[in-house]
């Protein structure tokens, strides 16, 4: 049967780290880059004797992006030991959560192809990082040792498990990026795949259109990007319906993903039925949340991407291609807000700036919208200035990009640079004189019904004026001289 | 003076008023343990040097008025207890050059009241055993009898405090190994309320039932040592935040009106008859002095030693993971790859009983296993939690006896595990409930060997079991301290 | 409870990591039977509707603040390291050969 035949049923299993000061269980710094083992105290090292004491800010950010994602909050939760060996797992067991997570029953809504889906996300809970693996060889197969860092071990994550209510790739990843989207908004995780803060291990299984019952899934690890997992999952199922289709089973399995290849391949560890041994862990004590507390924290999320995206449609009438870029980032949108609450004339040209001008230097800088020297009040200003025709769009686009790289007002700008339009008639007089004194070819040309050749010789107007011209009335004014020289031949 | 015959309280005396120094009576106590380490083998590591410059550090502080009650007196730690830089080896081959980068918080307390510390004692290999002899350094032998064990796994400790090597000792008890070994060697053993010591770098055997205490010779003496080590720990999430009496001043409350409970179940028939008799003696001892005694009932207090080998064991086989030859500790030649080198390591590393615990909590956690073995044991834990919360609301303390007989001989009880095990049956249910238990002499058996009275208390009333034992110990005397021929 | 084969002993061996050799395989079932044997009483005790105590100390919420303490001194980490590699534990090949 082609894929088309098959139901794809989707869960994702997404790990983020969370932007903690320090660690879950230790005092140790959780930031980013730091040479090999230079964050690391006895306890998260696993020295013996050494025991854990739980990160207050870890459980808000656990609450947190349980109420953004419409969990319940469990009024008690526990930890408990997930019992395995590996090299990077520096006390031989996870402290994780088992049978008592922090938050349950949630959902998350997001848009595919025009249509919305919506996901039920089972269970979040808390649990530690662990170390990190380097191995000599190109892969952990063809390694003769490999080298273990600790910085990152005890770092505190938030596993996400989501129902197999996902149909697709396509939808995983949009499911993965709204996940992204939100728990940067409301400030948990940066949620960085690059840099690990954000990981996912997917399970996916195929079934006929119109069965009941799943069919047996294989769970997919190591996609690196938010395009690996489509790419992976989309390999993955038709490699289950190339199965299916030959009468083969599948085998329930982890594989990992070859970005390189392209292809899943089977992990070669030997795949003994993983035996976590789970029970509570004996040195921490239960978690009681009182209902104050997740109170507290619920009024103090901020208005959350699919709230935003509503109300940008219907406050400020933008389409929806603009709504979804601009909220898809916190800081952007509130930057948007920022400069439209001061300039309420034309939502749609602070839109096209931002789509534009804004994001097209951030990426060419590589800086994000914090690092931005342009205060929202100037970007309000440059809009004013060129609705009172002081500059001309394309003048305000020197002006803009002079405002990104110094800050500086574009007043003060247009000031230093002189680049204030010349909107004075005689001035434009003046200097259509000159470029038509200069240019016999062309205006002969034109004369002799050639109309292109206006827009060359607006071209020199604005050419012989800096660009200072107002393009309209240097068009006009070239029009009525050359209709002039016309009349008199 | 022979020094080591005083007190603690008798030396703090002679040293605030300047006639002995800190010095003086460690060189007292290095060379009493150079004499007699020969026979005994109660320390895996000696710090002599140290502990002779933090001896002139403590003199220090007493010339400056800058001590406590415990500066300038030395002592020994059980070698699971984490001491910075030096070795700290759980008498196992897994960690027999390991030296943690951090002090336990005991240790830290221990230190900063400017205690000398004599060296680390030895034990069962991570704390697991009742008698010394599964120390990867060879057994303890009891002072009162060089052939008979001192019992475990503080052996030790015990043992240096017994046979005059330190004034006072650390150890740490999970279902009864401080408080055997000092029925066993006639001294006093704490075991205090769970969470009122701090775990923090005390490796670990059973999370949920180890706590460290103080060992001495006289009640008054274990006294001013708990109260130095009862601390609250914020690095140690289990640590209670109650406030800590003064241990030492409310010993002299007399026990007119008492209400002393004597479990029938703790007076069954292994129970050797000059231990009954002797206990008896004690609990008449408190009667005498106005206390009442009551017959109660523990009902589930037979089942205690079965539950806690399950609790213990499964526990301990998670705790133990950790020694994986990748970080600290010993690693196997055998590195053909990782898998290979824990096995290998593992099996290297760890001697046959710690083998068996750790096989034994592994499979009762295990799939399938789970609920029959480790869930059942933490309900009958409950239960006999239960036992005392009842029982206490009739009596102040409970007597039992600490031990089923007395010390016996090496090699006696090693190979079979149900044998040694059956040692710890009066004093795993404390553990179990989390409440404070001490053993105290109450006399000595007919061939000369140390009977021990145990004192069970509720949840934070260390001062009642204290004074309760400082008048059994006033009634009955003191048994002495054995001679050691050297 | 029933006892245990020397099958469930070699499985359980292979998941603490413990290398047991044929005559500790065997010396291990005979230890495990005696002491499952001796576990056997709790089967006896009537445990409907009790509440397993996994603790002994009755506290909740004990928790810090997110502030950063200082880390270990890279040599204090490598003091027992038993392989270092410029700043790096080393461990032989995570995959077991074939």
């Amino acid at each position: 049967m082609p894929l088309e035949d098959y139901t794809i049923v989707i869960g994702l299993e997404v790990h983020a780290e969370l932007a903690t000061d320090s660690k879950l269980f230790c005092g140790c710094s959780t930031s980013f880059g730091s040479e090999a083992n230079t964050q690391i105290c006895p306890r998260c090292l696993g020295l013996p004797g050494t025991l854990p004491v739980l990160n207050k800010k870890a459980v808000e950010y656990a609450v947190r992006a349980g109420l953004a994602l419409d969990c319940k909050i469990n009024k008690f939760s526990k930890f408990d030991r997930k019992n395995y060996f590996y090299p990077d797992l520096s006390k031989a067991y996870q402290i994780s959560q088992y049978d008592q997570p922090i938050c349950e029953h949630g959902h998350v809504e997001f848009y595919v192809g025009g249509e919305k889906k919506v996901v039920g996300i089972t269970r979040i809970h808390l649990e530690e990082e662990a170390g990190k693996s380097i191995h000599s060889g190109t892969s952990i197969s063809d390694s003769d040792f490999s080298l273990e860092d600790y910085n990152r071990s005890g770092i505190p994550l938030i596993e996400i498990v989501s129902e197999p209510d996902i149909r697709s790739p396509e939808e995983a990843r949009i499911y993965m990026e709204t996940l992204r989207s939100i728990l940067r908004y409301i400030g948990v995780s940066d949620c960085k795949m690059e840099e690990g803060s954000l990981r996912c291990d997917a399970n996916i299984s195929l079934m006929p259109k119109g069965a009941t019952v799943f069919g047996t899934r294989t769970e997919i690890k190591n996609m690196n990007s938010f395009r690996a997992v489509q790419k992976a999952l989309e390999y993955e199922a038709e490699r289950h319906a190339k199965l299916l289709d030959s009468g083969e089973k599948i085998v329930q399995e982890t594989r990992t993903w070859d970005d390189n290849l392209g292809i899943t391949l089977s992990m070669r560890s030997k795949e003994e039925a993983h035996d976590y041994r789970y029970f509570p862990e004996p040195d921490l004590v239960p978690v009681i949340l009182e209902d104050e507390f997740v109170t507290d924290i619920k009024n103090s999320l901020p208005e959350l991407p699919a709230e935003k995206f509503r109300r940008y449609l219907e406050e400020f009438g933008l389409p929806e291609y603009d709504a979804e870029l601009i909220t898809a980032d916190r800081d952007l949108a509130e930057y948007f807000e920022a400069v439209v609450a001061i300039y309420n004339k034309d939502y749609k040209a602070v839109s096209n700036w931002i789509m534009g001008e804004f994001m097209r230097l951030m990426n060419e800088q590589g800086i994000e919208v914090g690092e931005v020297k342009i205060k929202p009040e100037d970007f309000a200003a440059m809009l004013k200035l060129m609705d009172e025709g002081v500059i001309s769009s394309k003048i305000a686009k020197v002006v803009f990009e002079e405002m990104f790289n110094t800050g500086k007002e574009p007043k003060t700008i247009v000031e230093e640079k002189g680049l204030v339009q010349i909107s004075d008639s005689s001035a434009i007089e003046q200097i259509v004189a000159d470029v038509i004194k200069d240019n016999p070819g062309p205006v002969a040309e034109y004369l002799g019904g050639k109309d292109k050749v206006l827009g060359f010789l607006v071209g020199q107007v604005m050419k012989l004026s800096k660009g200072k011209a107002n393009p309209q009335m240097a068009n006009e004014f070239l029009k009525k001289a050359l209709a002039e020289l016309s009349k008199n031949q | 003076m022979d020094i080591l015959k005083k007190s603690v309280l008798e030396l703090r005396e002679l040293l605030d008023k300047g006639e002995i120094s800190s010095r003086e009576i460690v060189q007292a106590y290095i060379d009493r343990i150079e004499k007699t380490e020969p026979k005994l083998n109660s320390f895996v590591t000696l710090t002599f040097e140290e502990a002779l410059k933090d001896a002139d550090r403590a003199d220090e502080m007493i010339r400056n008025k800058t001590h406590t009650t415990l500066t300038g007196i030395p002592i020994a730690l059980k070698d699971n207890i984490s001491t910075y830089h030096v070795k700290t080896t759980c008498s196992s081959k897994m960690l027999e050059n390991y030296r943690p980068p951090f002090d336990a918080t005991v240790v830290k307390l221990i230190k900063q009241a400017g205690m000398p510390i004599l060296g680390k004692t030895n034990m069962d290999e991570f704390a697991m055993g009742s008698s010394t002899e599964t120390s990867y350094f060879g057994p303890t032998k009891n002072p009162w009898n060089l052939e008979y064990v001192p019992g475990g796994s503080s052996g030790g400790s015990a043992a240096s405090v017994a046979a005059k090597q330190a004034p006072l000792a650390l150890g740490t008890d999970t279902g009864g190994s401080i408080r055997q070994p000092a029925a066993f060697t006639g001294i006093v053993g704490i075991k205090p309320t769970y969470g009122l010591v701090s775990r923090y770098g005390v490796v670990p055997f059973a999370s949920s039932l180890d706590q460290v205490g103080p060992f001495a010779r006289t009640v008054a003496e274990s006294a001013a040592l708990l109260s130095l080590i009862a601390q609250y720990d914020k690095y140690d999430s289990t640590s209670l935040n109650n406030p800590r009496p003064d241990y030492l001043r409310s010993l002299e409350k007399d026990v007119k009106g008492l209400r002393v409970g004597v479990p029938k179940e703790f007076f069954i028939d292994g129970l050797d008859a000059e231990v009954e008799q002797a206990v008896r003696k004690a609990v008449k001892a408190l009667e005498d002095q106005g206390a009442e005694i009551v017959d109660i009932e523990l009902p589930h207090s037979d089942k205690a030693l079965a539950t806690y080998y399950i609790v213990a064991t499964a526990e301990c086989s998670s705790n133990l993971a950790r020694f994986d030859g990748v970080r600290f500790g010993h690693r196997s030649e055998n590195t053909k790859d990782s898998v290979t080198m824990f096995k290998h390591t593992r099996a290297e590393g760890f001697g046959p009983e710690v083998k068996r615990r750790i096989m034994l909590g592994t499979y009762a956690l295990s799939a399938g296993y789970y609920d029959a073995y480790y869930l059942k044991a933490l309900k009958v834990r409950r239960l006999i939690k239960e036992d005392f919360d009842k029982a206490f609301t009739k009596v102040d303390v409970i007597i039992t006896p600490t031990t089923p007989s007395t010390a016996f001989k090496f090699g006696e009880k090693v190979q079979d595990p149900i044998a040694m095990y059956l040692s710890d049956v009066f004093t795993t249910t404390a553990n179990l409930a989390g409440i404070p238990a001490l053993s105290m002499p109450a006399g000595l058996s007919s061939n000369n060997l140390p009977i021990g009275v145990q004192i069970i208390a509720p949840s934070l009333a260390e001062e009642v079991m204290l004074s309760t034992a400082y008048s059994i110990e006033k009634a009955l005397g003191s048994i002495g301290l054995p001679e050691l021929e050297v | 409870m029933s006892s245990i084969t020397k099958e469930t002993v070699c499985y359980v061996a292979d998941l603490a990591r413990l290398y047991l050799t044929d005559e500790e395989i065997e010396q291990m079932t005979e230890s495990l039977n005696k002491i499952l044997e001796f576990e056997e009483q709790l089967n006896s005790v009537n445990t409907d509707n009790v509440e397993p105590m996994a603790h002994a100390v009755p506290l909740n919420n004990v928790m810090r603040e997110d502030v950063v303490e200082e880390s270990m001194p890279i040599r204090e980490a490598m003091l027992n390291a038993p392989d270092e590699v410029e700043g790096f534990f080393r461990v032989p090949r995570i995959i077991e050969k074939d």
